[in-house]
């Protein structure tokens, strides 16, 4: 493919008052797997409906697969795929169905729809499946057929809006053993977005969002690294004294978190010693850990990714006026 | 399957075959749903079947079983036949409301192909399906009194068809508008109720106080019932004072409206409100 897969500059999407997305720029590579990493409500479902043509931006622009997305929709819903939140599948039909659905709706070629058919269901591993109507299948199950149904017309980008929200972990791991597959096989580039941090590990790149501004966008192990510092959990028998001693015995900013006393410094494992030495409270247990993409996004926000979202409610409605459930509400 | 094997698909570009493909099959995707719900075939009869047997022969008693020889259940049963097809269009309508409920919307409003080809596909959909359920109406010919004319069933069914097109249009409009399925039910039989007992399909249009006069008048549905009653009874065996009391016709200050003109006016309304429909489901944000 020619030139960055995904191109966006100065996207801005305002809802009356609010800005739910506020000014973001990126660009991502063909077969590049991107994730998108923020809480619920930071702008990450208006982004996508922006790149997938369902919502017109306020003001900049977006290019998908070499196309304008206002001006070139056409051009950009051929070429991508995508994979909502909710399902849009049709219950009432089986899986083969409404795969046809699909290549109709999407004009394929008549000669490519029967192989194109079995292969992505081969991949999802529902051909057995595919005379059961949708409304028999489970969560992981629709889930799969809605990969496969994305995928039926070799889109050049695949969108992931939350691929495994709702499911349980196992079912969680096996959708991922899908998109890995899916990306050794063909030649695409996944745009996702998920608030599992442990997900986010598995992309190329990821883009921490939070308020409708990226804050932070490299490698998982790049953004891991560029922190330097190990994240302390301690259990105190008094957390307001331990955190007010931590400020003046080591000059740490700590924070509650989840219901302990969190704080990044250097060198973890050496500090713990020195905290011990002479520290006003009791301390009940310590834990000490290497920093994950958690502490990445708490050092870009200064709080956890689950603190984020029980504080944060959803301002805007992700979808527009036709779009479906959260456009209900 | 090894990379090499994978088939890759070029989409092509947009074009009328394209667009009639997507037409195609959200049409029949309404007609699988459709005769895969036995259930809902069933129900759709009840009502009308309701008021030709239950009340076309319980009313009858008052009036010693017939007016100037015409059976009751003879008199209703073209107002009946635009029943059938009425309340199915609507509900076909609905399945837009359910699709955004579920999702499915979505997978139809983010495909490569034109909001009117969605509308359009969804518009014949419900037509086609009402215009089933007309059909089994029209069966029932011989029980109401009406003789199996291949003209009379023709014209009827061509009616039929008229009315449900545009009916499913005006309920396509509604239902891009309303997100609950209680609203959607709710706003269309409050419509549906007063056009039906406004345009005259369980009595004569002529001699009406003033204000019904009007109300009738105006009511789109008198456009299609006064033709199809029109139809019915040229097939009666029955006086020309007792066809000039039971079947009037509808008058535009003293002039009778021809046939051809009632078609056409349901015909413009049908296409003003698809154009409608279009419209609604085009708007982007």
């Amino acid at each position: 493919m020619d030139g960055p897969a995904v191109s966006v500059s100065g996207l801005v999407r305002r809802y009356g008052e609010v800005e739910a997305v506020r000014g973001i720029d990126l660009s991502i590579d063909a077969d590049e797997t991107f994730g998108f990493l923020g809480p619920n409500g930071a702008g990450k479902s208006t982004t996508i409906n922006i790149l997938c043509t369902l919502i017109k931006p306020t003001a900049g622009s977006a290019r998908v697969a070499g196309h304008d997305v206002v001006r070139e929709r056409d051009e950009v819903r051929r070429n991508i795929g995508l994979v909502f939140q909710d399902t849009t599948l049709d219950a009432y039909l089986t899986a083969e169905r409404n795969l046809r659905l699909h290549a109709e709706l999407y004009g394929m070629p008549r000669n490519t729809i029967d192989s194109r058919l079995r292969h992505v269901l081969d991949m999802v591993g529902l051909w057995d499946r595919r005379s059961s109507k949708v409304s028999t299948f489970s969560g992981g199950m629709k889930r799969r057929l809605e990969i496969a149904r994305g995928l039926m017309h070799s889109p050049r980008v695949l969108f992931l809006d939350e691929p495994t929200i709702g499911l349980d972990p196992q079912t969680r791991a096996s959708i991922w053993s899908y998109i890995r597959e899916l990306r050794a096989r063909e030649h695409i580039t996944i745009f996702m977005t998920t608030h599992y941090m442990d997900e986010a590990e598995y992309c190329d790149r990821i883009a921490i969002i939070d308020q409708g501004r990226i804050i932070a966008l490299d490698t998982p192990q790049a953004l891991k690294a560029s922190i330097g510092k190990d994240r302390v959990q301690i259990h105190t028998e008094d957390d307001a004294v331990a955190i007010a001693a931590l400020g003046a015995l080591f000059g740490i900013t700590a924070a509650m978190s989840e219901g302990v006393v969190m704080f990044a410094v250097e060198e973890g494992e050496q500090f713990v010693p020195k905290l011990f030495s002479d520290f006003p409270v009791a301390i009940r247990s310590v834990n000490v850990a290497r920093p994950s993409l958690d502490d990445v996004f708490m050092s870009y926000t200064g709080t956890t990714i689950r603190d984020a979202e029980t504080s944060q409610v959803d301002p805007v409605p992700a979808g527009s006026a036709l779009f479906g459930r959260e456009a209900r509400r | 399957m090894s990379a090499a094997t994978v088939v890759q698909v070029r989409v092509p570009a947009r074009s009328a075959a394209s667009e009639l493909r997507a037409i195609k099959i959200l049409w029949q995707r309404d007609l699988i749903r459709y005769f895969s719900d036995k259930l809902r075939i069933f129900t759709s009869l009840i009502q009308p079947a309701l008021l030709l047997f239950v009340l076309g022969t319980g009313l009858s008693q008052l009036t010693s079983n017939s007016i100037d020889g015409v059976n009751l259940r003879t008199y209703f049963y073209p107002g009946i036949l635009a029943m059938a097809v009425m309340f199915t269009s609507v509900v076909s309508a609905a399945s837009v409301v359910w699709d955004r409920e579920f999702g499915f919307l979505r997978e139809m409003l983010v495909a490569p192909v034109r909001r009117s080809s969605i509308v359009i596909g969804k518009c014949l959909g419900g037509a086609t399906v009402a215009g089933t359920q007309g059909l089994i109406m029209l069966a029932l010919a011989g029980p109401a009194g009406v003789p199996y004319a291949p003209t009379l069933i023709l014209a009827v069914f061509g009616l039929q068809l008229l009315l449900t097109f545009t009916l499913s249009a005006f309920a396509l409009i509604v239902a891009a508008r309303v997100r609950e399925m209680q609203t959607f039910m709710a706003l269309t039989q409050t419509l549906l109720m007063p056009m039906f007992f406004l345009s005259g399909a369980m009595y004569p249009v002529t001699g009406l106080p003033t204000w019904l006069t009007v109300l009738n008048r105006v009511d789109p549905l008198t456009y299609a019932v006064d033709p199809m009653r029109r139809v019915v009874f040229n097939h009666l065996d029955i006086s020309v004072e007792t066809r000039h009391r039971l079947d009037p016709g509808v008058t535009w200050a003293g002039w009778h409206v021809p046939t051809l003109v009632e078609a056409a006016l349901i015909l413009a309304i049908g296409l003003v409100l698809l154009g409608g429909a279009v419209a609604e489901f085009s708007r982007s944000d």
